[in-house]
């Protein structure tokens, strides 16, 4: 018993801090807070920021970052509405959307795998580079598809559950049991750690470091392609902008979660649980009767607090 | 080489090397390398910083490719082109590095089996079973006294010596035929290094070869059945314990040290 607590004390702590959240709010608007509604719109709205930082977790845990991202959705987000609009066939689109995420993953593992620029500047760049590509190609305008609202394609991604529960829900939370089994439990979970402990001891280990990482920036296109799907299916259009605001909230959500910025150890839970955070916060500070600017203020705040015991927690002051 | 009839089983090496080379951008590392290694003995390789012993190992053990030159295993050719870490633990070669090839932040039982993980026939890990090899592991060869280190330790939280103590006995629980220890005493208390010098001592009646580097001659005459003395590459001597004393040894290292 003591042992698991030790263990988990971090995915403890961040419970806590959720719970303790709710708590307050519930008490500052409890009109809000005491009723279902608010519950079915964060179960619309924070599964895309989940997905997205469970994706980046395992990234981050292997020791490298992707900032490209947001991009990345713009840019194969845009695949899926064009090609939609071209062919009529929403699969078609969502195959070529993961296609071109895939690819840019692959663009983003090559640049740092094989020539070794760090993670950080490589996709600082093809930031830029998705961004402006997806600009040019749309011409700079957004695309509706409002049509498809009523599809089953629509139904299937982030339709309602007995007309209710969004269903992108179920599609988060499948992501958090995968990608836990895949770093608690598989093979490859315990590469991506060692990469990103040691990746020489990785290395003098036997494992191929290059293809965990080359994969880790496949799987996060991909992510980062599928989620675009969802948002432009859940908005009815894209936007040659589409994503940008994702950045910082799924980092937030990666850190605020407890996962070590310097690779070889994190948690998909306090991931979720970070993006359930930054997600209700905003909720939690209009109700309550506040400005939105506080919203920024208090993720800052919960931002700086968190990453702040952690490195009390581990030591990692150099 | 004079061998009795009773010993032509041990005539085919474990391991045989001929004419390796190596060159790291330009500089010759390692120039022509041969040598044997037969079952049940111990080699002490000796040698200046520099002289390419680390990278000799390396070879063998697979992290390095050698630019040219063969090596056998059994008697039968290894292709360097797919030779690899796990083609050389397949073959019972056993490597402790000279540098840290633990994982620091991980639980032991994941450095125990990294890179030869117990998955089950969905590549999902048997977590139960490495936690029980890695107890025993750890009651054999690290030495558990008083101390609360059990398969979740992290490796952070271990003494030099208990660290040590893992990769060593990493290395001895998978029936390795042969163990190459990279200057693994070099950082160890006295009573840690004769732990040490015993695991190779029953290695080598259970018939394993051990190649042991180290800068210290005492311990390497005191462990190794043959020595191997490598400078800037080459092979400058090759003598068994029989043929020459310890301080010749030492002085031999010396002259090759002042040469420079
Ligand atoms: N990966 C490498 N890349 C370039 N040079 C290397 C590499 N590894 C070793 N060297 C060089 O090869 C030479 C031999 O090194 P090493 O085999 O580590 O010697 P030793 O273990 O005998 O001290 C040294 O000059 C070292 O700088
Ligand atoms: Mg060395």
């Amino acid at each position: 018993m003591n042992s698991l607590l030790k263990e988990y004390h971090l995915q403890l702590g961040i419970t806590v801090l959720l719970g303790c959240l709710l708590a307050l709010f519930a008490l500052l608007s409890p009109q809000t807070f005491l009723n279902g509604r608010i519950y079915l719109s964060f179960l619309s709205t924070i599964p895309f920021v989940a997905i997205l930082a469970l994706g980046l977790t395992l990234l981050v845990v292997a020791g490298e970052l992707d900032l490209s991202f947001p991009s990345v959705m713009a840019m194969s987000g845009f695949a899926f509405v064009e090609s939609y609009l071209h062919t009529g066939s929403p699969w078609f689109g969502f195959a070529l959307a993961l296609a071109t995420g895939g690819l840019a993953g692959l663009i983003n593992g090559l640049i740092v795998v094989k020539v070794g620029v760090p993670s950080i500047i490589a996709t600082i760049g093809t930031q830029f580079f998705w961004r402006g590509m997806s600009a040019l190609l749309a011409a700079g305008l957004a695309r509706n598809i409002a049509v498809l609202r009523d599809s089953s394609f629509h139904h299937f991604f982030v339709g309602r559950l007995d007309g209710i529960i969004p269903v992108q829900a179920f599609w988060c939370l499948g992501f958090a049991i995968l990608f836990s089994l895949l770093l608690n439990r598989h093979v490859m979970g315990g590469n991506i750690l060692f990469v990103g402990d040691n990746i020489r001891a990785a290395r003098l280990n036997g494992i191929n470091t290059d293809r965990v990482r080359l994969l880790l920036f496949v799987m996060m296109g991909l992510v980062s392609a599928f989620v675009a799907v969802l948002i432009s299916l859940e908005m009815g259009n894209w936007w040659p902008t589409q994503g940008e605001g994702y950045l910082l909230l799924v980092f937030a959500a990666i850190f605020i979660g407890g996962t070590s910025v310097y690779g070889g150890r994190g948690t998909l839970y306090g991931t979720l649980i970070g993006a359930v955070i930054i997600g209700i916060i905003e909720a939690g500070i209009i109700s309550a009767g506040y400005s939105g600017f506080w919203t920024r203020v208090i993720h800052g705040f919960i931002i700086v607090a968190s990453v702040s015991i952690y490195a009390l927690i581990f030591r990692t002051r150099r | 080489m004079m061998m009795t009839g009773s010993c032509d089983q041990a005539s085919v090496p474990i391991l045989s090397l001929r004419n390796i080379c190596k060159r790291f951008s330009g500089t010759q590392v390692l120039n022509d390398v041969s040598f044997d290694i037969f079952a049940g003995e111990t080699i002490g390789l000796l040698g200046d910083n520099g002289a390419g012993k680390s990278t000799l190992i390396k070879i063998l053990a697979g992290v390095h490719r050698p630019d040219s030159g063969e090596m056998d295993v059994d008697g039968q050719p290894v292709d360097f082109a797919t030779y690899a870490i796990g083609r050389a633990r397949n073959y019972g070669i056993e490597t402790v590095f000279q540098e840290n090839s633990l994982g620091e932040q991980q639980p032991l039982w994941r450095n125990i089996f990294v890179g030869r993980e117990l998955p089950n026939r969905f590549g999902l890990l048997k977590i139960g079973e490495q936690k029980k090899v890695t107890m025993q592991i750890l009651r054999k060869y690290v030495g558990l006294q008083g101390k609360a280190i059990n398969a979740d330790s992290r490796v952070s939280t271990l003494s030099g010596g208990e660290r040590q103590g893992v990769t060593i006995g990493r290395a001895m629980y998978f029936n390795a035929r042969l163990v190459i220890l990279d200057e693994p005493t070099t950082a160890l208390s006295l009573g840690e290094v004769g732990r040490v010098l015993n695991f190779i001592r029953q290695l080598n009646c259970q018939g394993s070869a051990c190649i042991f580097i180290s800068h210290n001659v005492g311990q390497i005459y005191q462990i190794a059945d043959r020595f191997i003395i490598l400078d800037r590459g080459q092979v400058m001597g090759e003598y068994r314990k029989n043929e020459i004393a310890a301080d010749q040894l030492s002085n031999h290292l010396l002259q090759l040290h002042n040469q420079v």
